[in-house]
């Protein structure tokens, strides 16, 4: 995208040393409360990880993610209610269904599937996000960068 | 009730936290409310908070949107820096006159800029910092007051005192000060009057072997500034000698439970607030060595054992022993003594002592109580009886918070709104009479191209102290659209919601971004500022770079900057293709569910009705009264309360049934009452009330239970005691049965109470039992103290086990290792009593999915909020109290119970609800009725209709979607499963997420 006015922040990649970019999805009521939760409890964790809040897990389309990784995402996760403790009834279920058909396209693709990930993470899961986004940001630095990052945009 | 022509206004006396929660629970019930507080600004003591327990939530955080929603409430009126100097008339019309003492200042023309402070000669030593800093004459009580407005101490201004100076008044722009102005007295017109006026922390000069003169020795409550980031050492824990501590020591129990002073109550948060202020030390300094010397750890409430086990595994020591005084050594240095576990002394050096205060009823209470006519008890507490715990000795006069006795914030809240809901249901009468009609601003045209204002908290140090604050501004500001970027300190204070108003005025903003803590519970303060500037709220994003980003990367500040930027640079990239939302008026059922006929459950059902509600109590069991049903000491007290309800017709009792198949939502449910497991019948209510209890643990072999015949449960003693039932010649109770261990880690809360309350019973009634209660620590919090020394006094014998050695039954003896003393003993007992632990109801694990509302890890209910809204939920309209939520005693119940109906009438009180804003919307000419979206809704919300649609200058009929505004929810499922992009949800559409999701990366101007 040549047309775009403003870089990203210095990026701390100045060492060479790779840095994992991720997107998260997080619903509204639980797990972006449990992001909250890890925060007041102050679990410390790896700051790779950009959440974009969605009121529902089921809200995010495939277009959102397949965005992401055009964009230069390493990882895209998605994290929701328990399933049977959505907001929505059910919003989670379908979210499960959803997401199977992506990691199912992501292979057919030839990309490494651990690059999309589903967790549900409650409300009062504050540790278990913290542990989440470091096992994520391993697991994405064994991998290493997506094959689908774009030069320049770290 | 009060008469027809009651006045349909209450006074709430004090303005710390119980008393704004009163009063936004009965201004959000339809009744203009006074709030009057007798220090220059509202906010109490818990203002002067670091952290706030078990959560280490920052206080002034959660605090300051109340205080910024009680001082921009249309319904209530501040009355600062006053006092109440008489009290006529009676119930439902009382006229209150309250002294307005002058600030020097005329009120209207302070900005509050603050240039006169500078200017001032005269320091004082500054009571909000506890004399640890020094204040100017001319003053803030603190940089975030509210209202934000000087006072000038006329005790230290040079001018007032000797007519020399007059700084002050020459710097003032405005012509505000004016050293002639005086008090003022305005009487007020009010139905019923709340006295909430709070605590004085314990004074401890007079305990002169605590050495307070040294000045290393402080009050726990000097010791919450020396934490705050904002307080006077900005938050570096330091010595007189300016040096970090190497070894620190709290006191428990300074000024309580200590009879020989007239406090022999226990202070109920102190063990609390000393491990959180522990636990604060060893987050920042691990290498400090902290010990808490106590009688007992009271750590009681919901959440508080595990956070006390989280300090004691971070390596709190934890010391059983009351110093008998601090020895200042020949060099300065401090010594506790205090014996050891073989009942050695030991002398044990300290840098640092900290010594637990207690709260006292503030010595103003005795003039205040004489003058509303109310009774106080001998410690100066008001006087309230068991099954009312918010109403004191004079009809229309009512209490709420420390006023009443000592008690932590979420109880302190609960009784605030519980006191509101009694005040309201007296009153019904007159609801709405003097309530005032808001008008919105009208809209500023938002233009094409976006304008956004940008601002970066500090949040004290909370992000201030990782994040490089001025880099993420100016790098916001170099961002495209972005008008204007800068800094905030408190960006959550009312003085920074007004420069917000006057930055969307000044550069015509069309949208705004907040970079602070989370949109969970800041969102609406912000969208509400925006909408007062003629902004419409919904062109307002929050950035999240406190919990996401200041807090997780404590030890990375450069990359938690760089994320800071990012989340920054998401939140414009998302704003800038916000558009205005607008709610619809929705009808709201005026009716209310409450599940449980226990205690809580009747009670809450009688405030409902009283508050002029139809109610639907549902009882699962044939009986009314619950875990007290069979106790003939409460049986009076239980009448009383089934009495009511059953006589009261607004009351509809069903029994042995259940409530199932709820869907819909706040003001709107819609429900099956099953009867006797077949009868249904269907119910359309606007909120619901739980309070399906809690039970006491029946576990077969703890401690012998229903294997060996003596063994009693205490809900079993007390029903045998209650019959008089006797014989038992030595009774042995065992505390903790099932609690505080590693399956069930909490503390069950009543028992030790229950313990202390029965032994006294039983000796009172066989003088010549031997009665042994084998305990950890005994947890006779509050008042509840006093039994616990009534019955040592009585002889009842107090043996303290370790968690690792619990006593053992076996036949008719008991034996225990009495840690106190260090000695083996086999008790001869012909009754053991064991305290079992008061476990969660199963059920819970199906009422909790079907109100979609969630539960702790032990199976109670888990309120949104455990300090500030502790009976409310995050769904909307659904509400908690009694043992669902936590074990608790009967009169704290009542409390909970009158305070989820307070709660419950701020939304049945209104006349219609209003819809989300953020629906899902059809685009007609994009839809091809394929019915995907139908499918998917949860809420059937969406039909298939046939309409006529017009496209490209035809116009022919065709099957399109619609959707029910009063249904949808806006989970947003049937945006994603649409597969021509017809349907999209407003604030999260596609192309605000996708901007979103893209500027996570790089900013660029245009998404498509």
């Amino acid at each position: 995208m040549s047309e775009v006015k403003t870089t990203a922040a210095s990026s701390c990649a100045s060492s060479g040393e790779f840095v994992p970019k991720i997107v998260m999805f997080c619903c509204n009521w639980c797990s972006y409360a449990g992001a909250d939760g890890a925060g007041v409890s102050r679990f410390q964790q790896p700051s790779n990880v950009r959440v974009v809040r969605v009121m529902c897990s089921s809200r995010v389309d495939p277009v959102h993610i397949y965005t992401a990784f055009l964009e230069g995402a390493d990882a895209v996760l998605i994290t929701g209610c328990h399933i049977g403790d959505c907001h929505y009834v059910n919003g989670n279920d379908k979210t499960l269904v959803k997401y199977k058909f992506i990691k199912s396209m992501l292979n057919e693709m030839g990309m490494e599937d651990d690059r999309l990930m589903l967790r549900w993470i409650s409300a009062s899961e504050g540790q278990q996000f913290a542990e989440f986004v470091t096992e994520m940001v391993e697991k994405v630095k064994a991998l290493g960068p997506s094959p689908l990052r774009k030069d320049g945009v770290v | 009730m009060a008469n027809a022509n009651a006045v349909g206004a209450v006074a709430v006396i004090g303005g710390g936290i119980a008393g704004v929660q009163s009063a936004l629970d009965l201004a959000n019930s339809g009744y203009r409310v006074y709030l009057i507080e007798s220090k220059p600004s509202i906010g109490g003591v818990m203002a002067q908070l670091d952290k706030t327990f078990p959560t280490l939530d920052c206080s002034a955080c959660i605090l300051s949107p109340k205080l910024v929603e009680a001082s921009r409430h249309p319904d209530i009126k501040l009355m600062t820096y006053s006092e109440v100097t008489a009290l006529s008339g009676d119930v439902g019309n009382f006229t209150l006159t309250v002294k307005k003492k002058t600030r020097y200042i005329d009120v209207d023309n302070c900005v509050g800029c603050g240039d006169c402070l500078a200017k001032c000669p005269k320091k004082v030593d500054d009571e909000f910092e506890e004399g640890l800093s020094k204040r100017k004459a001319i003053y803030f009580q603190f940089p975030q007051a509210i209202p934000k407005v000087v006072t000038i101490d006329p005790d230290n201004c040079l001018m007032i005192k000797n007519g020399k100076c007059g700084n002050c008044a020459k710097v003032c722009q405005r012509g505000a000060v004016k050293y002639d102005l005086k008090d003022e007295f305005e009487d007020i017109e009010v139905g019923a009057v709340i006295m909430a006026t709070g605590f004085e922390a314990f004074n401890p000069t007079i305990l002169e072997a605590y050495r307070f003169d040294h000045p290393d020795v402080v009050t726990a409550l000097q010791f919450e500034r020396y934490t705050n980031a904002s307080g006077p050492f900005a938050g570096h824990i330091q010595t007189s000698k300016g040096e970090l501590p190497k070894k620190i020591a709290f006191i428990q129990c300074v000024g309580s439970r200590n009879p020989e002073i007239n406090r022999a109550y226990c202070s109920s948060v102190c063990c609390t607030y000393a491990v959180k202020q522990s636990r604060l030390i060893k987050d920042h300094h691990p290498e400090v060595d902290v010990a808490i010397f106590n009688i007992d750890l009271r750590t009681f409430g919901k959440g508080y054992e595990e956070f006390a086990l989280r300090a004691q595994s971070d390596g709190v020591r934890f010391i059983n022993s009351r110093p008998s005084g601090v020895d200042v050594k020949n060099d300065g240095a401090l010594s506790l003594r205090y014996e050891g576990a073989e009942s050695e002394v030991i002398h044990e050096e300290f840098d640092l002592v900290v010594l637990s205060v207690g709260l006292e009823a503030p010595k103003s209470s005795v003039e205040l109580a004489k003058i509303l006519g109310i009774e106080l008890d001998k410690y100066g507490f008001v006087k309230t009886d068991l099954e009312a715990p918010t109403e004191t000795s004079r009809i229309g006069i009512f209490t709420a918070g420390v006023a009443q006795g000592p008690k932590d914030i979420p109880e302190s809240v609960a009784q605030a709104s519980g006191a509101a809901s009694k005040a309201g249901a007296l009153l019904n009468e007159a609801r709405k009479s003097l309530e005032t009609v808001v008008e919105i601003p009208p809209e500023n045209p938002i233009g094409d191209e976006p304008r956004i204002g940008v601002i970066v908290c500090r949040c004290g140090t909370n992000i201030g102290g990782v994040v490089d604050v001025p880099a993420v501004v100016e790098y916001a500001s170099t961002l495209p659209n972005v008008v204007i970027a800068t800094e905030e300190m408190y960006s959550c204070a009312d003085d920074t919601q007004s420069r917000i108003y006057d930055m969307i005025q000044d550069y015509k903003l069309n949208r705004f971004v907040v970079a602070a803590c989370t949109p969970r519970t800041h969102e609406p303060l912000f969208q509400q500022t925006c909408q007062e500037a003629g902004l419409n709220p919904w062109l307002f994003e929050f950035a999240n770079i406190r919990e996401h980003c200041s807090w997780i990367h404590h030890d990375e500040p450069e990359n938690a900057t760089h994320k800071a930027k990012d989340l920054v640079r998401q939140a414009i990239g998302k704003v800038k293709y916000y558009t205005p939302l607008y709610s619809q008026s929705l009808p709201l059922v005026h009716n209310a569910v409450v599940l449980g006929g226990g205690v809580s459950g009747l009670t809450a059902a009688n405030e409902l009705a009283e508050n002029g509600y139809e109610v639907d109590l549902i009882e699962k069991t044939g009986e009314l009264g619950g875990n007290i049903r069979k106790l003939e000491s409460y049986k009076e007290k239980l009448e009383t309360i089934i009495q009511k309800a059953q006589s009261n017709d607004k009351i509809h009792i069903h029994y042995n049934s259940v409530m199932e198949n709820v869907s819909g939502s706040v003001g709107n449910f819609k429900g099956q009452i099953i009867t006797d497991g077949k009868e249904a019948k269907e119910l359309d209510f606007g909120i619901i009330i739980i309070a399906t209890g809690a039970h006491e643990l029946k576990q077969p072999g703890l401690f012998g239970y229903q294997e060996n015949p003596i063994v009693k449960t205490q809900l079993e003693f007390k029903e045998a005691i209650d019959k008089n039932e006797s014989g038992f010649k030595n009774v042995v109770f065992i505390q903790c049965a099932g609690s505080r261990n590693d399956e069930r880690p909490y503390c069950s809360r009543i028992c030790c109470t229950n313990t202390v309350r029965n032994a006294i019973q039983y000796k009172e009634q066989n003088p010549d039992a031997e009665i042994y209660v084998l305990y950890r620590d005994i947890r006779t919090y509050g008042m509840y103290e006093e039994q616990y020394t009534k019955a040592r006094e009585l002889g009842v014998h107090f043996m303290m086990y370790d968690k690792d050695e619990p006593p053992v039954v076996s036949g008719n003896t008991v034996a225990v290792h009495d840690r106190t003393i260090n000695l083996h003993f086999n008790l001869d007992a012909d009754c053991v009593v064991i305290s079992a632990a008061t476990v969660a109801e199963e059920g819970n694990r199906d009422v909790g999915p079907m109100m979609k509302v969630p539960l702790t890890k032990d199976g109670f209910f888990m309120e949104v909020h455990p300090k500030l809204r502790p009976v409310d939920f995050g769904t909307d309209g659904v509400f908690v109290c009694g043992l669902a939520q936590f074990p608790k005693l009967f009169e704290e119940s009542v409390s909970q119970a009158q305070a989820a109906a307070s709660r419950a009438c701020t939304i049945l009180s209104r006349d219609a609800l209003l819809s989300p804003a953020e629906l899902s919307s059809v685009d007609e000419s994009v839809c091809v009725g394929c019915g995907a979206c139908k499918d998917v809704c949860p809420y059937h919300a969406i039909t298939l209709e046939e309409k006529v649609v017009t496209q490209k200058g035809l116009s022919f009929k065709a099957v399109r979607s619609v959707i029910n505004p009063a249904a949808c929810k806006g989970c947003g499922c049937c945006a994603m499963s649409c597969p021509t992009g017809a349907i999209d949800q407003s604030h999260f559409d596609n192309v605000q997420l996708l901007s979103q999701v893209k500027s996570v990366f790089y900013f660029e101007e245009e998404v498509n």
